[in-house]
């Protein structure tokens, strides 16, 4: 494939992590975070872990949205599911992911008629071609989503599609970033910057994370030698004693990111006051709502939902997972209450979460380090 | 001691390992369709509930085609036999070992590029038998159709039956009709049985891999799913991809000629693709596959939608591709002859290797150069959205 394997030449691979092997203090270790989860997928698809020198850490951040949705939502979402009449669509990963007793997959199986769409706009066309039926949209994921909504729900004001909702679960990026860098017990020396997010918001709302928190922060595309790269970058500034954001992803970030898309979403969303994360609690202004203006494409308005709050277990670790204060294998739960077949906490949810990835993996990245 | 954390990481670890082995209990409320994709939730359905239903006295491996137990029958042909020709071999020859399998077919839409439902149906079965080792003798043939199917539509896949099985060599022999009010079924379902006689070259089993085995694939892999996928049309993109269905008999007996008792063991990679596959065997033979990512042949086609889709080719279905466990003496000719057997076969690819360990465990040599575990699937494979 033309313009992607370019970025994925195995030999300028090894010839950049010779490069950073060459750059790192052996004596150091080093803690980076890769906040968005498409990163954090394309370092297990590329076996970039094993590429990497053995005092490089790569933490694997908040930044799937999948998994942060909490409990709650998921079954607010499977009883709007479950009301008569009511076509529900959503992004594949979200079937799979548990709420608190059960998948929208098990909701489905259970008679439910749950579709899975590859873009919001596949569901819009969904409702008007079953304008008898409610068709509701379980809206996730952070800016990188939330402008292909706001597109929807104008397209749908505009075309006068009234059988149209949403149930709107947006998250924005900066607000759990915050929540994470004011953490006492946080250990991460740098981070890798969400390129998707950026794309859409730029690199500049990051310029916080140097300036008020000294760590580092290098945009990344999602390419292998995209990633090795701004590893280097990050490596390269803590050796030299800088703290900026740089963009390594400049072949599709703009520093000020994409204003159509911001003025998409100022129109349709307004900010939360507070949402819940799972993993991380509440988090203020850390999430999106219709605004008032399209409350009537609000599908918890029209439907009514339980809204109730279903706690995080309290042995649950996820927390501390994240912000790389303990390993998996630390957590109380781990391998034992929480499995990926009965994931407790974030980290255990997506196949990509530390936690999964650990009871997958954990044996062979012991026995490399035995090596 | 010192290793206090690490202690308790190996423990941690064991507590992992130990419910990994144990035999997955079925526990599910309802059926989803996870159970259907050939992953974990599939094995969970097959060890945990249809295995102990079905056990027999002495244990088998999960095969894909089962061996006929033809009993004192055929003890006492093999007496005869032997007492003619003397030697064990020329018995065997002479008598032969039935292999018999079952295969049911749902997929929409009936026709796609490629193919179709009843030529799936007939290349589905005789390759349960083939990559048993065995030539296929007879097939059986049930149709569940709905409720206002175009008669049309019927004849063609009559038609498409009846060419499969010609160019397999089998006939079908016996079969059974329902209709079911409509709704209840979409357009047609098939299931074919197959009975198919053991080639005396073959010596294939799960227990026969060893430490070294070669692992080859007889073509381009991911073809048939992306070729359904895009013709259900909902993905708004269009690609020359077309089925990969055809018989794998031809493969299999030029596998066969060319190494003989090294070739150790086969699997048709059609459901879960040839990941679910390795899983599989890796797993019932108690070893570890080593896989190149970079040597496993993908059409640029695939690879494009794949990537688009999220969706790894590895895990996407083949319904004319079969993975080959080959003794390393023999590999490169069995290579060579898969490789001219049919064009079909001709980017045939030697990917990996068997090892000893880790156990039960399959690895993934990226073409980055990294390494990561090839898991099996956890449910159906769902595309991510980030």
């Amino acid at each position: 494939m033309r313009f992607v394997d370019e970025f994925r030449d195995a030999q300028l691979g090894r010839a950049l992590a010779g490069e950073i092997l060459a750059a790192v203090d052996p004596g150091r270790h080093y803690k980076l975070m890769e906040v968005c989860g498409g990163h954090t997928h394309a370092i297990y698809k590329y076996g970039l872990d094993d590429v990497l020198p053995a005092n490089v850490e790569l933490v694997h951040g908040p930044g799937c949205p999948v998994c942060v949705i909490p409990m709650g939502r998921v079954d607010d979402g499977i009883a709007v599911a479950e009301q008569p009449g009511v076509i529900f669509t959503c992004f594949g990963d979200m079937l799979r992911v548990p709420g608190s007793d059960r998948t929208l997959l098990d909701a489905k199986a259970a008679g439910a008629d749950v579709r899975m769409v590859y873009s919001p706009l596949d569901a819009l066309r969904i409702a008007k071609a079953n304008p008898e039926r409610e068709v509701v949209f379980f809206a996730i994921g952070f800016e990188t989503t939330a402008p292909s909504t706001a597109l929807t729900l104008k397209r749908a004001r505009a075309e006068g599609v009234r059988n149209f909702s949403c149930v709107c679960n947006h998250v924005t990026i900066i607000p759990p970033l915050r929540a994470l860098l004011e953490s006492p017990d946080l250990r991460l020396d740098g981070f890798i910057g969400p390129g998707h997010v950026a794309t859409v918001v730029g690199a500049r709302p990051f310029e916080f994370i140097p300036a008020d928190y000294g760590r580092p922060l290098v945009v990344a595309g999602f390419e292998p030698l995209d990633i090795l790269q701004a590893v280097q970058m990050i490596l390269r500034q803590i050796g030299e004693g800088r703290c900026e954001v740089e963009n390594q992803y400049t072949r599709v970030v703009p520093y000020d990111g994409n204003q159509r898309a911001l003025e998409a979403m100022a129109e349709v969303f307004a900010l939360r006051p507070h949402f819940e994360w799972r993993g991380l609690g509440f988090i203020s202004q850390s999430a999106l709502r219709l605004s008032d203006d399209y409350a009537e494409f609000d599908a918890e308005g029209r439907f009514d939902t339980p809204g109730v709050r279903i706690a995080d277990p309290k042995a649950c670790q996820c927390g501390e997972v994240l912000k790389g204060v303990i390993k998996p294998w630390e957590c109380k739960v781990f391998g034992t209450a929480c499995t990926p077949e009965h994931a407790i906490g974030t980290c255990m949810v997506s196949p990509e979460g530390a936690c999964a990835a650990y009871y997958s993996y954990g044996r062979l990245t012991r026995q490399r380090e035995a090596v | 001691m010192s290793s206090g954390p690490s202690t308790r990481e190996e423990r941690v670890l064991g507590i992992i390992e130990t419910a990994r082995a144990k035999r997955p209990r079925f526990k599910d409320e309802r059926i989803t369709m996870a159970h259907g994709a050939g992953g974990r939730a599939t094995q969970t359905l097959i060890e945990g509930l249809l295995v102990p239903a079905f056990a027999s006295p002495e244990p088998a491996p999960l095969d894909d085609a089962a061996r006929l137990p033809l009993g004192e029958a055929r003890d006492r042909a093999m007496a005869l036999a032997y007492a003619a020709t003397r030697e064990p071999a020329a018995a065997r020859a002479l008598v032969p070992s039935l292999v018999f399998t079952t295969d049911s077919f749902v997929v929409t839409p009936l026709q796609f590029p490629g193919g179709s439902i009843g030529e799936l149906a007939v290349n589905g079965t005789v390759n349960d038998l083939a990559v048993a080792g065995a030539h296929p003798l007879a097939l059986s043939l049930a149709m569940i159709l709905e409720e206002g199917l175009s008669a049309d539509v019927l004849r063609a896949e009559v038609e498409a039956v009846a060419q499969a099985a010609e160019a397999a060599g089998v006939r079908v022999l016996t079969g059974d009709t329902k209709v079911v009010e409509r709704g209840k079924c979409d357009g047609m379902y098939l299931c074919t049985t197959g009975i198919g006689q053991l080639d005396p070259r073959a010596r294939l089993s799960t227990q026969a891999l060893r430490p070294g085995d070669r692992v080859i694939v007889s073509g381009s892999i991911g073809d048939h799913g992306t070729a359904i996928m895009l013709a259900r049309g909902e993905l708004g993109l269009e690609a020359d991809v077309v089925s990969d269905t055809r018989p794998l008999w031809p493969a299999v007996d030029a596998l066969l000629d060319a190494a003989g008792p090294c070739l150790h063991c086969m699997r048709d990679a059609t459901r879960g693709g040839v990941a679910s596959v390795l899983n599989e065997l890796a797993r019932a033979a108690g070893v570890a596959v080593a896989v190149r990512e970079a040597d496993v042949p993908v059409r640029p086609e695939v690879a494009g939608a794949a990537e688009l889709l999220g969706i790894d080719p590895l895990y996407v279905a083949n319904e004319g591709t079969l993975v080959a466990f080959v003794a390393p003496e023999r590999a490169e000719d069995a290579l060579a002859a898969l490789r001219t057997a049919a064009p079909a076969f001709a980017a045939a690819a030697d990917v990996g290797e068997v090892r000893a360990e880790p156990e039960a465990m399959v690895m993934l040599e990226t073409a980055f150069g990294g390494r990561r575990v090839l898991d099996q699937l956890v449910g159906d494979p769902l595309p991510r959205i980030c």
